[in-house]
């Protein structure tokens, strides 16, 4: 398994778009992705945009993407970069 | 042949319209009973088929709401496909059905409601209002687990009235507005959802009918009245012909008042002024051809920033403003900056809630604070400003300080854009919105530098008089026609004229028929309205005599109440 945090950068935090965004990108792969808020103490689906959403995230959170399965390198690799990236936003 | 039958609701959005009804009755979660199952593989099996059938109507939305309704429809219901693909929705219902031996309605219900909670205790509105979609997802599974029971407003094909409980935003999406001479529905007021649609789309609608919609069936031939409220089911013979002959009538005055479009708005004694329209889209601009708008006198810019899910950059904005300076062909063009907060919330600006939204954080004083917004918006303007004859104003400027800072970012953008050597009009005149009584009351001092004033009557009225015109309770005390309120109108437009400078209106009262002989009176410059009122407020100008409306004038402003006003100018025009 691997993981790594990183912190919202867009203002919106997990609305529709960026939450749909983000699990339309973890549903390509095999590897079960997890987001978890430490400082909430609650670890959701990262392929479920309900799950993403009712987290309340916004512009500053800081969360920590993990991936587990056959292809987690790549799989962490493209969310990172999707959530760095400020899902397009910034 | 059926009995006629009347229905009186509220009268929403002009127009006689007769046509056949199509009744909309969408499933409802909160019907579904708890109800077990001795067969949950073929309930399971109907689970399945439904949700098959909701992604493929969704994708039929989606594609026609990226054609006409924007990104941020489209975003939406993205976001509702993903919902119906979440581990935690529909796996849950299976789970439910096979081992708790619910039926597949009782389990959709279950998780549709439990989910559709979670979002309704979150505390951004924004999440709460999500409650919908998830409500919108699990009710369009119930339809089809039930074989399609209900029917569905993208069914129609043909022109019909729409009888409905009520219509949500997620409703409207589906509709083919083509289709749609009017709506008539069971609950909902003039500030509703379907209000404002029916409005800015011109369709008819009476709402707020109560139980006796119930009565009207599927196809029922219904003649509609969204003035008067007035809907007839199963008109007869003699009833349609007086419709048909109002319809004539209302065809015919539309007809006359059309014969003013080209028309100056000249006094009898050769007093002119500008007759300009309020929009909010440069697509409305590109509509005021033929109405008789000398001017556009206020684009509320903040419809470009609603309807999306971010800030819309220099460029999006810049192309928007040029259209609208385009489609005006070199008549004025007045932006108004970002009038934002209050009761026009932003989501993606993450403003905080705030009890007093109304004397909050918002407009100017939003902008100053944020100043990269102000800035953006200026550069996209200035820029279009080659394209055209555009005008800028501030909204809600309460003193002098918040004129000259955002007169200073003006000037400060232009001598940028000077240095990028970006094609700018020569001259552009920038002026400040009269909203709040103190600016009102200093106006003598804006005078001497702004070039000139726009009077919203709207929020004036509303600070002068202390007044939410929301609140029920209090709303009979606002009124344009206080006293007060005209004194302090007569103020801004005599300290204009000392300086040399103009004044316009922009708020309801420049539209109302009845408030013409007393601003022709006070002597306002221009005029800005409802595009659907130039015509009539330019016949009654060019039937005024200036000198008239001056002793008006000066008989009103010595009242003592708005009734005494409102009497004064009723007897003027009898």
């Amino acid at each position: 398994m691997l993981n790594k945090e990183v912190t919202i950068r867009n203002a919106t935090g997990f609305h529709i778009r960026p939450a749909q965004l983000f699990t339309e990108q973890a549903a390509k792969f095999q590897s079960q992705v997890n987001i978890l808020v430490k400082d909430q103490g609650v670890k959701v689906d990262g392929k479920s945009i309900l799950g993403l959403m009712t987290l309340g995230l916004a512009l500053g959170s800081v969360i920590e993407i993990s991936a587990d399965g056959p292809d987690e390198e790549k799989a962490l690799e493209s969310l990172v970069q999707l959530v760095e990236g400020g899902f397009g936003e910034v | 042949m059926s009995q006629e039958l009347n229905i009186q609701g509220l009268g929403v959005s002009e127009g006689i319209k007769l046509g056949k009804a199509f009744v909309y009755s969408p499933v409802r979660l909160e019907d579904v009973k708890d109800q077990k199952t001795d067969a949950p593989d073929m309930e399971a099996g109907l689970l399945h088929t439904a949700k098959a059938h909701c992604l493929a109507d969704l994708d039929a939305l989606v594609a026609r709401a990226n054609d006409i309704l924007g990104e941020e429809k489209a975003v939406i219901l993205k976001g509702q496909v993903s919902m119906l693909n979440d581990p935690s929705f529909f796996p849950p219902m299976e789970k439910l059905i096979h081992n708790d031996k619910w039926t597949a309605e009782t389990a959709v219900r279950m998780i549709t409601t439990q989910t559709a909670s979670i979002f309704e205790s979150m505390p951004s509105e924004y999440m709460r209002e999500r409650a919908a979609d998830v409500r919108d997802v699990g009710s369009r599974l119930l339809m089809y687990v039930r074989g399609r029971q209900g029917s569905q407003l993208s069914d129609i094909q043909e022109e019909v009235i729409i009888v409905a409980d009520d219509l949500s935003p997620s409703d409207t999406v589906q509709l083919d507005k083509q289709f749609v001479l009017g709506f008539v529905t069971r609950i909902g007021g003039k500030t509703s959802h379907t209000a404002i649609l029916a409005n800015s789309l011109g369709i008819a609608a009476i709402l707020g009918a109560g139980s006796g919609i119930e009565q009207i069936k599927d196809g029922d031939l219904l003649a509609i009245d969204g003035a008067t409220g007035v809907c007839i089911v199963n008109p007869d013979a003699k009833t349609i012909e007086d419709m048909r002959e109002k319809m004539r009538f209302q065809e015919e005055s539309r007809q006359q008042l059309l014969a003013y479009a080209d028309k100056a708005a000249v006094t009898v004694d050769g007093f002119k002024v500008e007759i300009a329209a309020n929009i909010g889209t440069p697509e409305e601009a590109l509509g005021l051809l033929g109405t008789g708008a000398e001017a556009v006198g206020l684009y509320r810019t903040e419809f470009l920033f609603m309807s999306r899910s971010s800030m819309p950059d220099e460029e999006t904005q810049f192309q928007a403003y040029k259209s609208a300076a385009e489609a005006m062909q070199g008549r004025p063009v007045i932006i108004r900056t970002l009038d934002i907060g209050g009761d026009k919330e932003l989501p993606y600006l993450e403003l905080p809630h705030e009890l007093n939204p109304f004397l909050g954080y918002r407009a100017i004083r939003l902008c100053l604070d944020r100043p990269n917004l102000l800035v953006t918006q200026l550069r996209a303007i200035l820029r279009a400003s080659a394209y055209g004859n555009l005008k800028v104003m501030f909204p809600m400027i309460s003193g002098l300080e918040e004129w000259r800072k955002a007169k200073g970012i003006f000037e400060e953008v232009r001598e940028q854009l000077r240095l990028e050597n970006i094609p700018m009009a020569e001259k552009i005149e920038v002026g400040v919105m009269i909203e709040i009584p103190s600016a009102a009351l200093q106006a003598d001092r804006f005078a001497k530098e702004v070039d000139f004033f726009s009077i919203g009557t709207n929020d004036l009225v509303q600070y002068t008089l202390a007044v939410d015109r929301m609140n029920e309770k209090v709303s009979y005390l606002y009124d344009y026609f206080h006293p007060a309120v005209i004194r302090l109108i007569k103020q801004v437009i005599d300290a204009s004229d000392r300086h040399g400078k103009w004044t316009g209106m922009c708020g309801s009262m420049a539209g109302d028929p009845l408030a013409a002989p007393l601003l022709m009176g006070l002597g306002l410059h221009e005029w800005s309205m409802s595009p659907s009122a130039i015509q009539k407020i330019k016949r009654q100008i060019i039937n005024l005599n200036r000198s008239d409306c001056q002793e008006l004038a000066e008989r009103i402003l010595d009242m003592d109440t708005p009734a005494e006003v409102r009497a004064a100018l009723e007897a003027s025009q009898a």
